[in-house]
């Protein structure tokens, strides 16, 4: 599967996350408080909601609809509505720049 | 009889999913990222000193009450307890079911079963139809938290304040999900794996009423119903006089919610009941945002939002006659004027019907 070209690491803040949609789907990209970037569907499981409104805490990323919770590390679900895991891509930096999987 | 259909599997909610209003993207005030993540910030530091403050009143209310008791002397004892127990839960039964009420994930949780239970709300199935409320705010037939149904009926708005329709509702709802069974509507709305949890509150809350009943009669006395149970429905009074105001009168079927929430400036008590609820429409726009944080958001906001009202008596004074013609035309509703500074409202997009006149 090919590496994507997503943005410059610096496009994110710390503890923080965007907005990445590509070939028409929508993807997440977080930077975590240990500077580490993940990866996962840009769109909730629970409803449509863009995951990069919300709000992340710690490794923890919270759907701006209503609140449903996820490790944005492993898409796992953590706190209701949010139910179903969310999908998880490999992510790399290179030069400066954030590479997932895709 | 209305020719609005409430029920969930009616032929209005077929209607709003066939108009596109179920799910439906919604309007929102454009914030700065920077300034948004500021807003969402959590802290345990509000709601601890709040609820420190809520129990420590609860535990001195109920104390006089119960040295007084059972003269009438007691009764401004119970009044105060019971706005607590049958008012003040409900916006906290509110706050924590979003989780944004405090920072430590448990402490919510725990708050959110406490109030459940004072709310006789099942904690599982309420927080799945709160969802619901948000996704599909005042759509008819999707909404199942709509406090005003079109036409306003008189006896039932009087009898919600006493709480009496909801207890009527709620204990054989809760003898029910004891019994190891979902009514059909809660069925469609829990997902499988959550309703185990439903029964399991269930039957928890059942010994709880059970061990309260008993100790009644083995007493003789009313005093532990006085304590448990009886304030949702003598404590009821407040939540129902700040509920009314978030929707009443003001549009259904759309898709903004400056035309169907209504934002109301309280005073500092009312306020600490309703957790800064009366925020209605900043609220609803953007429900990560905590309460302690609403009265921020809506300065950063209220350029683009409908005048709020100045009072809960202002409020009031706007949405009974509202209602009263709803009694008699229920397309009838309230449309808020927007200031110069706001971006317009898109009623042809939703199809929002026009207020009749
Ligand atoms: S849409 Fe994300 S929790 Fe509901």
């Amino acid at each position: 599967m090919p590496w994507i070209d997503a943005c410059a690491a610096d496009d994110i803040d710390e503890e923080d996350v965007i907005r990445f949609d590509h070939d028409g789907r929508s993807f997440a990209l977080y930077r975590s408080p240990d500077d580490s970037f993940h990866c996962t569907d840009g769109i909730c499981s629970h409803e449509h909601a863009y995951l990069a409104e919300g709000l992340v805490m710690g490794y923890e990323i919270e759907c701006p609809k209503h609140n449903g919770v996820f490790d944005y590390r492993t898409g796992a679900a953590k706190r209701a509505p949010a139910c179903d895991d969310l999908r998880t891509y490999p992510v790399k930096i290179e030069a400066g720049r954030v590479l997932v999987e895709l | 009889m209305g020719k609005r259909d409430y029920s969930m599997h009616g032929t209005d909610a077929a209607r709003a999913v066939e108009a596109g209003l179920a799910a439906a993207e919604w309007y929102h005030t454009d914030v700065p990222r920077k300034e948004m993540k500021a807003l969402m910030t959590r802290a345990d530091q509000p709601a601890l000193r709040d609820t420190a403050l809520l129990f420590a009143a609860m535990i001195g209310f109920a104390a006089a009450g119960i040295a007084l008791w059972p003269s009438w002397a007691s009764a401004p004892f119970w009044l105060a307890y019971g706005v607590l127990y049958g008012s003040a839960m409900d916006s906290r039964w509110h706050e924590c079911g979003h989780g944004t009420a405090f920072k430590t994930r448990w402490m919510n949780d725990a708050l959110y079963q406490v109030a459940s239970f004072c709310m006789m709300r099942n904690p599982t199935t309420w927080r799945w139809s709160h969802a619901r409320h948000h996704t599909d705010t005042i759509i008819v037939g999707r909404d199942p938290e709509i406090a005003i149904m079109r036409p306003p009926e008189v006896l039932k708005l009087a009898l919600a304040f006493i709480g009496l329709r909801d207890v009527a509702q709620a204990i054989p709802r809760m003898l029910l999900n004891a019994s190891g069974r979902l009514h059909p509507d809660e069925a469609t709305w829990i997902p499988e794996q959550e309703q185990p949890k439903a029964i399991r509150a269930a039957r928890v809350w059942v010994r709880i009423y059970a061990a309260t009943i008993a100790l009644a009669l083995w007493t003789g006395s009313f005093l532990p119903l006085m304590l448990v149970g009886l304030p949702r429905i003598y404590g009821a009074w407040h939540h129902v006089l700040t509920g009314f105001l978030q929707h009443g009168g003001l549009a259904d079927n759309v898709i903004d919610h400056r035309l169907n929430s209504r934002t109301v400036y309280m005073n500092p008590v009312s306020r600490f009941i309703y957790w800064n609820m009366n925020y209605h429409v900043e609220h609803h726009m953007f429900p990560m945002v905590p309460y302690h944080a609403l009265p921020a958001l809506h300065e950063k906001i209220k350029h683009d939002l409908p005048a709020p009202n100045r009072s809960m008596p202002d409020a009031w004074r706007e949405m009974w006659p509202a209602l009263r013609r709803q009694m008699q035309n229920e397309e009838y509703f309230l449309e808020r004027a927007l200031p110069p500074t706001a971006k317009p409202y898109r009623l042809a997009l939703h199809g929002a019907p026009v207020p009749a006149e």
